[in-house]
């Protein structure tokens, strides 16, 4: 087993207040792991910072042993549902063709194994039947589906997906976690944004507690402890007193 | 006065001003379309003022107008980035400082000119008065912001839809902003005798606005939008010439009645195609 995402030391602020507080933990091929952890944690900066999208202040990140900017095809970002314009003039398959585009390169065209392989990825989650429609014509479920097929168009190594969950109906839900349960089983390495705590044990076999700063990261059963818990969920006043106090 | 048609035949300047009105309805349709999406619309009206001073300048220093008019509208792009990426400032609000700045720069050069009417045809367009060169120019602009769309399609697609997804796999987010806003600083360019300043940003947006009700598919919205634009040059050189009105004026109403045709009828988004599937559900519910 190769280690897929390692993060040492990692700090990242947003105009000096912040965000992600020396985070370090690795992750080894072929695990599903969960990223937990209240609202403002740093969840989402913390893939963001993995895609190299925001600009770390210290600290180490490597994909698949190399850095970000040597893998960044071989990593599938499927963002967070309120970022997308989903009045734009694209189609459900035209969205999903655009996961083909990192590999195409600059100016050719998607071929028609391109297409067929879009077509392909779009019948994995189910949604071939809509494949005409507009995007913003979809529900909250189906339009996940969408960006998770057009991750899998990408055929990446490691998917980060932002809060795939959020506002989802439940055939969609359990649609997307077979996926990625069978993405883990052939060895690919998958990492969820989630921010509740239910079903955790079911979906997820490593957990990354955050607030902030790491407050565990391991196997789930290991994080999942009432103790753990405590301190990423509650204990939110005394580390602000804890800022006072030092500053 | 004879009519439109037979004059067309007959004078050379009518020939000129359709062909330079059609190629600005078309790239400026093609460009809108990216304006619009990637929410730029006050951007796009930013940019064609803001080239003012350099028409200004290239007049002064005898230059063909197109070399200052890009030069500041390329300036003004990157000082309104500068101000936004580098201060609490939202977009919006540097766009209007830095927009204003340049736009009043350009209207003191020109009064130092001492040149009103040049001032005027520069601000509302005169596409009856359009020189051999000036139609020649515009045809080349277009030709070239055609050509670039066309390559770099995939490329302003995804990063106009998901920019996130763009930057994540390598593409230069940023270099593609400020290639488009060169861009759009050409058509504000090839423009100006057909519209003017004031109104470019009509030309930009209406047109694309119009295609954005009537599909789902950006090519599609492409293609209809150059059309809605060339259409709205026709019928508004037609009735500029015919009833001897401000020909950037005309062409703009033209454009605006063809916006407000879609959004009343649109198959998809219209007024009354929603009206009629409302009163379809109703009766459905009250079975
Ligand atoms: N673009 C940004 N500019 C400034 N602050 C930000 C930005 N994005 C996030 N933050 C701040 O960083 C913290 C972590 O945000 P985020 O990573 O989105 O949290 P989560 O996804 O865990 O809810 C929050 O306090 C948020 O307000
Ligand atoms: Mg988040």
């Amino acid at each position: 087993m190769k280690t897929a995402i390692a993060v040492n030391g990692l700090y990242v602020s947003y105009y000096g207040s912040e965000a992600l507080k020396n985070v370090s933990f690795t992750v080894e091929e072929g695990n599903l792991v969960g990223i937990i952890g209240p609202n403002g944690a740093g969840k989402s900066t913390l893939l963001k910072a993995l895609l190299n999208l925001i600009q770390k202040e210290k600290g180490e990140i490597a994909i698949l042993g190399k850095t970000i900017k040597e893998m960044r095809t071989k990593v599938a970002y499927v963002p967070q549902r309120s970022s997308i314009d989903w009045d734009f003039p694209i189609t459900v398959i035209d969205t999903v063709l655009l996961g083909t585009y990192p590999k195409l390169g600059i100016f050719k065209r998607p071929k028609k194994i391109d297409k067929a392989f879009a077509h392909e990825c779009l019948e994995k989650v189910g949604m071939t039947e809509l494949r005409n429609r507009q995007i913003g014509e979809l529900s909250g479920g189906q339009q996940q589906r969408v960006f998770l097929a057009r991750a899998l168009a990408q055929k990446p190594e490691v998917y980060l997906l932002d809060e795939p969950f959020v506002g989802v109906d439940v055939t969609s839900e359990e649609t997307i976690i077979s996926i990625l349960k069978q993405l883990r089983d052939i060895g690919k390495t998958v990492v969820v944004v989630h921010h509740d705590l239910s079903k955790a044990t079911a979906y997820f076999n490593e957990l990354i507690l955050l607030n902030k700063e790491l407050i565990d990261f391991g196997e789930v059963e290991k994080v999942i402890r009432p103790e753990v818990l405590d301190k990423a969920y509650n204990n939110q006043f005394s580390s602000l007193t804890n800022l006072e106090v030092k500053a | 006065m004879i009519n439109f048609m037979d004059a067309l035949m007959f004078y050379g300047f009518l020939q000129k001003a359709l062909i330079t009105s059609i190629m600005v309805g078309i790239i400026c349709g093609v460009i809108g379309c990216f304006i619009i999406l990637r929410g730029m619309a006050l951007m796009g009206d930013a940019i064609s003022h803001a080239v003012l001073p350099g028409v200004a300048l290239s007049y002064m220093l005898g230059i063909n107008f197109f070399f200052g008019a890009v030069f500041f509208g390329v300036l003004t792009s990157l000082g309104i980035g500068f101000i936004s990426q580098n201060s609490r400032i939202k977009n919006d609000v540097s766009i209007g400082i830095m927009f204003t700045a340049a736009f009043a720069t350009g209207i003191i050069m020109i009064t130092l000119m001492k040149s009103s009417t040049d001032l005027y045809h520069i601000l509302f367009g005169n596409v009856l008065a359009v020189r051999p060169s000036e139609m020649w120019s515009t045809l080349i602009i277009g030709v070239f912001v055609l050509v670039c769309v066309y390559a770099f399609y995939k490329e302003l697609l995804v990063s106009s839809f998901d920019s996130t997804m763009a930057a994540a796999y390598g593409l230069p987010t940023r270099v593609i902003h400020y290639f488009l806003m060169t861009l759009l600083t050409l058509v504000t360019v090839a423009s100006l005798q057909t519209v003017g300043i004031v109104l470019v940003v009509a030309m930009l947006i209406t047109p694309a606005a119009t295609a954005y009700l009537l599909t789902n598919r950006l090519w599609v919205m492409i293609f209809l939008s150059a059309g809605i634009g060339v259409l709205a040059s026709i019928f508004g050189l037609y009735f500029s010439y015919t009833y001897n009105l401000a020909s950037g004026a005309a062409i703009v109403l033209a454009a605006t009645v063809l916006f407000v045709l879609a959004f009343v009828f649109s198959p998809k988004q219209g007024l009354v195609f929603r009206a009629i599937k409302n009163v379809r559900k109703r009766e459905l519910l009250s079975r």
